[in-house]
């Protein structure tokens, strides 16, 4: 079997595990029926609704994500060694949580209310709507760019931005002109997950009042199953062809030119420096600050008082989060790292389908993806023992958020230059070791990157969480769900500062540290 | 330079087989004397309870905690596969559909003898644990006492035009529209709620965020169960919202039930003690002081601070066959011309 065969079967595979919820969402669709001009009645608002919104977000995501990564990485901006840790932490809330904690941040009292007074909004406003959707999902998914677009600077060839600045550029042409171009494949990628999270989100959405096609989903799963399938099939089929739509336009291909080199001098930023730095702190203070301060507010309280529990509950469930995440992640890389070899290097059919399934599938909502393993584990021969076990809980996660590392890993592999490949081959180096030493090493920040997305988004996974886990197995995630429901405040506040620590030591620990941003 | 990807590989390898041990000691035998419960009560207004019948009775329960409609979407697609041998609700629109999906056991006639006909299934194959008043919470800074309405009927009047609060999309709210259907009819649902939207009501996605928002002052009322402003209060004193209590009569005043169920295929007397241990004087008093409810059974009085009230419970007069009702509300809530 030569290399090109193995792979391509090995994602025939991938694609195999990554199409079981969709091929469950069309079975159940056509096993109940539903009429599909009724559901379109329903639906076609409020899809029309969706696409604006995610197309809103995705591209006011990819402005600030790109931004981020490139103030941070490349020039002098002030105090970017923290910024560049905190910057992928808006990610790591659930939405539905940064959604109410920006609700009370706005109220009366809340940590917004005053400066929202200085410009003559004073009193109760209602918070909600498309504006108050995409602001709140904007803050909450840039970072889907900015670590895709941060990897792929961290790995990309130095000079020539320095020779640019030499040559008379000035810092923002430079950007544009020299940076920016080879930065088109992971913004891309970065947006394209942004737009399929904002469509299958429900928690965020429904908080601010803004009606989205899951909202039909969720609203019809008891009472009219029909409807709720088929609006599920026409997320899925909505997904397939945006992604099918962003293949066939990102064009050319990322150039072979990721060096192991990760020196530089950084970019001076000259009279923008404290623009930039207003700006970079401005955008972390509303994303991450804004939240933690309702949130703490509210642990604070419950502390006082009693109702928050005690921090050493947060211990089991913080430990559980990390090891399923951790896991998850590795697994989530491997898995698309052979589709994404044979997608970039070979132009395999076959894995170039796998990878439009393995990306779409994220619009899906996870609840739907979650009882789409439970159908496949109880009825596919031989697959009973693993239910409610921890590997198909794994399963579950990478079905869900491999899509994440896909595109990263895309870029990652078309960025090992084909004359490095060459030489080691020519030096007498069989594959197995070229990949160990040259390939993956050259690939490293692509690869954490991906990893990293998988690993935050994990860990505050919740409808997979709660219906593949084995019984009393409680992440943060559930515990934050669990109290938000019920109205337990402080132990809301306690459970998501703990989610967003852990999260922000799991990434600097695992992901940034080895990715060498921090040396750059 | 590291070789980063064998140690990595180690340490998947080493994670993988730590995984399947764990698994293993996780799936444990399925002798008489342990159950698998699925709780659309969170581990806060039940967990204690649990651990207290485990205790008295030595039947190890595995809960396995998740929303209710998500519980009930997970044994329907479990099928005669379920590990499930209770189940708990929260909401009474869950626990029709799986009587609708005939995955609900018959319970013993002494287990629904425990609590009023009211609040049971009439074809015996759930009982109701504790009870949650729907009412109306309102901001006492933007509502005076002399404007508090004795009927849901009141709230279409334009005097409450844009400051009251519902949630059409959530289970206790079409719940309730499901009990008012069975007592006054679908026009006058229809109209009632086509009124209401007219009046300009705002939406909300659950009680929670009613409340919170009435106690922010963003609306001055809403419509939600009696719960979620005590749990409100018990975080914070200092709030504004109370809650107001419909007459009796009103459909406005409904108790909507928590209730239990034993999985068909999976009955067992485990299982039927579990549900009467919930039904037992201690367990009722654990919901009517612990969680603020109306407790259902063993003679046990609500807390105080809980208004006494006279009232139908949510029971099978006007849900029966629930799973049908269910889309029923929702088509009336949509056509009233909300995002149900």
């Amino acid at each position: 079997m030569t290399p090109r065969r193995l792979l391509t079967s090995v994602s025939a595979v991938v694609g195999v595990a990554f199409a079981l919820p969709g091929a469950y969402v069309l079975w159940r669709t056509a096993q109940l029926g539903g009429d599909v001009t009724e559901v379109w009645s329903e639906a076609a608002a409020p899809a029309w609704r969706t696409v604006q919104l995610a197309a809103l977000v995705a591209a006011s995501a990819a402005v600030i994500g790109t931004l981020m990564a490139w103030l941070v990485t490349r020039t002098d901006l002030p105090g970017r060694r923290v910024l560049r840790v905190l910057a992928p932490l808006p990610m790591a809330l659930p939405s539905f949580i940064g959604a109410a904690a920006f609700i009370t941040a706005v109220s009366p009292g809340g940590v917004l209310a005053e400066p929202l007074s200085w410009i003559g909004i004073d009193g109760p406003i209602r918070f909600r709507g498309m504006g108050a959707a995409w602001l709140v999902l904007t803050l909450f998914t840039y970072p889907y760019v900015y670590l895709p677009v941060g990897a792929r600077l961290s790995s990309l060839r130095r000079g020539i931005d320095e020779s640019a600045q030499l040559l008379g550029c000035s810092t923002w042409s430079t950007f544009r002109r020299v940076v920016l171009p080879q930065l088109r494949r992971p913004i891309a990628g970065g947006a394209l997950l942004v737009f399929l999270y904002t469509v299958s989100d429900f928690g965020a959405v429904q908080l601010l009042g803004f009606d989205t096609l899951t909202r039909v989903v969720f609203s019809t799963y008891l009472s009219d199953r029909a409807t709720s399938f088929l609006a599920a099939t026409l997320v899925l089929v909505f997904a397939l062809a945006v992604v099918g739509f962003e293949r066939r336009m990102r064009g050319a291909h990322v150039t072979g030119d990721a060096t192991p080199d990760r020196r530089t001098t950084p970019v001076t930023l000259g009279r923008s420096r404290l623009v930039a730095l207003v700006a970079s702190i401005a955008t972390i203070a509303l994303a991450l600050a804004v939240p933690l301060v309702s949130l703490g507010y509210w642990a604070a309280r419950g502390l006082r008082r009693g109702t928050a529990g005690s921090f050493s509950e947060l211990l089991e469930p913080a430990l559980n989060g990390a090891v399923v995440s951790v896991i998850a992640a590795v697994v989530a890389v491997a898995a698309v790292l052979p589709v994404a070899v044979v997608t970039t290097r070979h132009h395999g059919r076959v894995a170039k389908g796998v990878s439009i399934a393995v990306v779409a599938g994220y619009a899906v909502p996870g609840l739907v993806i979650a009882l789409g393993l439970v159908f496949w584990a109880l009825r596919a021969p031989g697959a009973g023992f693993l239910y409610q076990t921890m590997p198909l809980l794994i399963l579950g996660y990478v079905v869900h958020f491999g899509s994440q590392a896909m595109g990263t890993s895309e870029v990652a592999v078309a960025g090992v230059p084909a004359s490095v490949r060459e030489s080691a081959t020519l030096l007498g180096v069989g594959p197995i070791r070229r990949w160990l030493t040259v390939e993956l090493p050259l690939m490293r920040p692509g690869l954490l990157a991906g990893g990293g997305l998988v690993l935050l988004s994990t860990f505050k996974e919740l409808p997979a969480t709660l219906l593949l886990s084995p019984p009393g197995f409680q992440t943060l995630a559930t515990d934050v769900w669990a109290s938000y429901n019920e109205g337990f405040f402080g132990k809301v506040g306690l459970s998501s500062l703990a989610l967003v620590t852990v999260s922000g030591v799991l990434t600097w620990l695992l992901i940034l540290r080895r990715a060498d941003w921090l040396n750059a | 330079m590291r070789s980063p990807l064998r140690s990595r590989l180690f340490h998947l390898l080493l994670g993988l087989t730590a995984l399947t041990l764990v698994a293993a000691a996780c799936s444990s035998s399925d002798d008489e004397e342990s159950l698998t419960l699925y709780s659309g009560r969170s581990e806060d207004l039940i967990g204690p309870l649990i651990e207290d019948f485990t205790e008295e009775t030595g039947i190890e329960v595995e809960v396995k905690y998740l929303g209710s409609a998500e519980a009930a979407l997970l044994i329907a697609e479990e099928g005669d596969q379920t590990p499930a041998d209770v189940f708990i609700s929260q909401s009474p629109g869950a626990m029709g559909f799986l009587e609708s999906s005939g995955q609900l056991a018959d319970l013993d006639s002494a287990t629904l003898d425990l609590v009023d006909a009211g609040v049971r299934d009439a074809d015996g194959k759930w009982v109701g644990l504790s009870g949650r008043q729907r009412v109306l919470v309102y901001n006492e800074d933007g509502v005076t006492a002399d404007e508090l309405p004795s009927s849901v009927f009141d709230l279409t009047d334009p005097a409450w035009s844009g400051r009251l609060g519902i949630a059409p999309a959530n289970g206790s709210f079409q719940d309730f529209v499901t009990a008012m259907r069975g007592s006054v009819g679908d026009d006058v649902t229809l109209e009632w709620l086509t009124a209401l939207r007219e009046n300009g009501v705002v939406t909300y996605s659950g009680n929670s965020a009613i409340v919170a928002a009435v106690g922010r002052g963003e609306v001055d009322a809403g419509l939600v169960n009696h719960y979620y402003n005590f749990r409100a209060l018990a975080e914070d004193d200092s709030l504004p919202s109370r809650n107001h209590q419909l007459a009796v009569d009103d459909p406005g005043s409904v108790l909507i039930v928590t209730a239990a169920a034993v999985i068909a295929g999976n009955e067992s007397d485990a299982a039927t003690s579990l549900v009467d241990f919930l039904l037992s004087e201690a367990a009722q008093r654990y919901f009517a002081d612990e969680t603020f409810e109306y407790p259902l059974a063993a003679g046990v009085a609500p807390a105080d601070g809980i208004p006494a009230a006279e009232f139908d419970g949510v029971g099978d007069d006007t849900l029966g066959g629930l799973g049908d009702e269910l889309e029923g509300t929702r088509n009336l809530i949509v056509e009233a011309g909300f995002e149900g």
